[in-house]
């Protein structure tokens, strides 16, 4: 149990990046009532451990937290996942209503199904530099991948994003 | 001409994570390099796609109330220490004063707070705005002196606008643009590749946002208050490049 001080400073420091912790959960987890329970846990996690927490970036640390705890609810309930190199089912599931594919709306949902049909290591790092503007420095320290690799890394899973996106705009021209 | 740099060596640029002189040597070479040029381009459009439809998760109302709950996070789950009991009398008074203070909170503070939010989303939507094609000046020049006086007649205040291409940061042009329902200066900015955008506008009274930054959905933002004018920075540059310009607006 934290002292009252110690609440508070948790309330200040790590509260705030609940948005961050919903949003790589969900992109982690492909599904937002899995991520939902997921971050629960992690933010119970957090709590937990806080007094190891010392200083630094807040927002790192707690997202460490929870791309762990979305690795160990995928190994336990959806093992086949972290296995996949590529989705191929996900990826080739057809567009839902072939009608509206020009609207902004369908770039959105093709978006979704390309991002989610990469493999979850190369998803977080787009969803961590993309969508959360984390530095390389806060990626390594998220995904335990060294500094030296993140550029590395985040390039090969730009490509296969690029590559994904470019396939499936050709499979819905033909 | 084969190239020099590695292939990954332009999303390091893009990402700001080059240092100054690596990331001068490859804007160098990249003026006489289609294939880095072509490459740099594809990123860019693919970051501009992912930030632009609204991936982004938040936390559902629901579960900032279920984590608050979870974690005890409510006034009423602190533990009283056994002195306290003895002084049990006092409750009521507390309990009317932690009302009040309450009450302080939620109607000075947490608008102001959500204010901040609300309104450097509708700044971040602006700047991504401005960065579709013919919207991002209504007056094309590098010149301040060219700049400055498009402001006149169109604002009821003078914006700050000056060129510091030698540090890095060369003006680009102005427009106007509307945020939080007033018109408000669009002075933009160049680094590098990037585009930044300067706001401005008269701050209103008391209150105003005297110097705060963050970033969303991969843009950063510097809102802070001179004098009697409000600005804000907002680009997809670096957190550090951001300060390096907004230490030479408020020189």
């Amino acid at each position: 149990m934290l002292q009252p001080q110690e609440k508070i400073r948790f309330e200040q420091l790590v509260l705030p990046h609940l948005d961050s912790a919903a949003n790589l959960a969900r992109w982690l987890l492909r599904n937002r009532a899995d991520a939902q329970d997921v971050v629960q846990e992690a933010m119970l996690r957090a709590y937990r451990f806080f007094d190891r927490f010392r200083g630094g970036d807040a927002r790192a640390w707690l997202l460490q937290i929870v791309r762990n705890t979305c690795y160990s609810w995928l190994q336990k309930n959806r093992p086949a996942e972290l296995m996949t190199e590529f989705d191929e089912d996900l990826h080739q599931r057809p567009a839902p209503n072939p009608e509206t594919l020009a609207t902004l709306a369908d770039e959105r949902q093709q978006l979704i199904r390309a991002l989610e049909s990469l493999p979850a290591r190369s998803r977080e790092v787009l969803v961590l530099r993309e969508l959360e503007g984390c530095s390389y420095k806060e990626i390594a320290e998220v995904t335990g991948i060294p500094m030296g690799t993140v550029m590395s890394t985040l390039s090969r899973a730009r490509e296969r994003l690029q590559r994904t996106l470019v396939s499936a705009a050709a499979k819905e021209a033909s | 001409m084969t190239c020099e740099f590695s292939p990954i060596t332009v999303h390091g640029y893009l990402d700001g994570e080059l240092d100054a002189v690596r990331s001068a040597e490859f804007e160098r070479h990249l003026e006489g390099c289609a294939e880095c040029q072509a490459s740099l381009h594809k990123v860019e459009s693919l970051r501009a796609r992912l930030q632009q439809s609204d991936l982004y998760e938040h936390a559902s109302p629901q579960l900032q109330e279920h984590v608050r709950k979870q974690l005890g996070l409510t006034r009423r789950a602190v533990r009283v220490p056994a002195i306290f009991s003895r002084l049990r009398f006092l409750v009521p008074a507390f309990a009317s004063l932690a009302a009040v203070a309450a009450f302080l909170i939620v109607f000075f503070l947490m608008p102001q707070r959500t204010q901040t939010a609300r309104v450097t989303a509708e700044l971040i939507d602006a700047h991504v705005r401005s960065l579709q094609p013919g919207h991002l000046t209504d007056v094309q020049s590098t010149d301040q002196h060219t700049v400055k006086p498009w402001f006149d007649g169109r604002l009821d205040f003078i914006p700050p606008v000056a060129d510091y291409s030698a540090e890095g940061f060369p003006l680009l042009g102005g427009r106007l643009d509307v945020v939080d329902g007033h018109t408000v200066a669009g002075v933009v900015y160049g680094r590098r590749k990037h585009l930044i955008n300067l706001f401005a506008w008269p701050a209103r009274g008391q209150s105003g946002f005297i110097d705060a930054s963050g970033s969303r959905q991969g843009y950063n933002w510097i809102i802070w208050r001179s004098g009697d004018m409000q600005l804000c920075l907002v680009s997809d540059v670096s957190a550090a490049d951001l300060r390096e310009l907004k230490n030479l607006v408020s020189r």
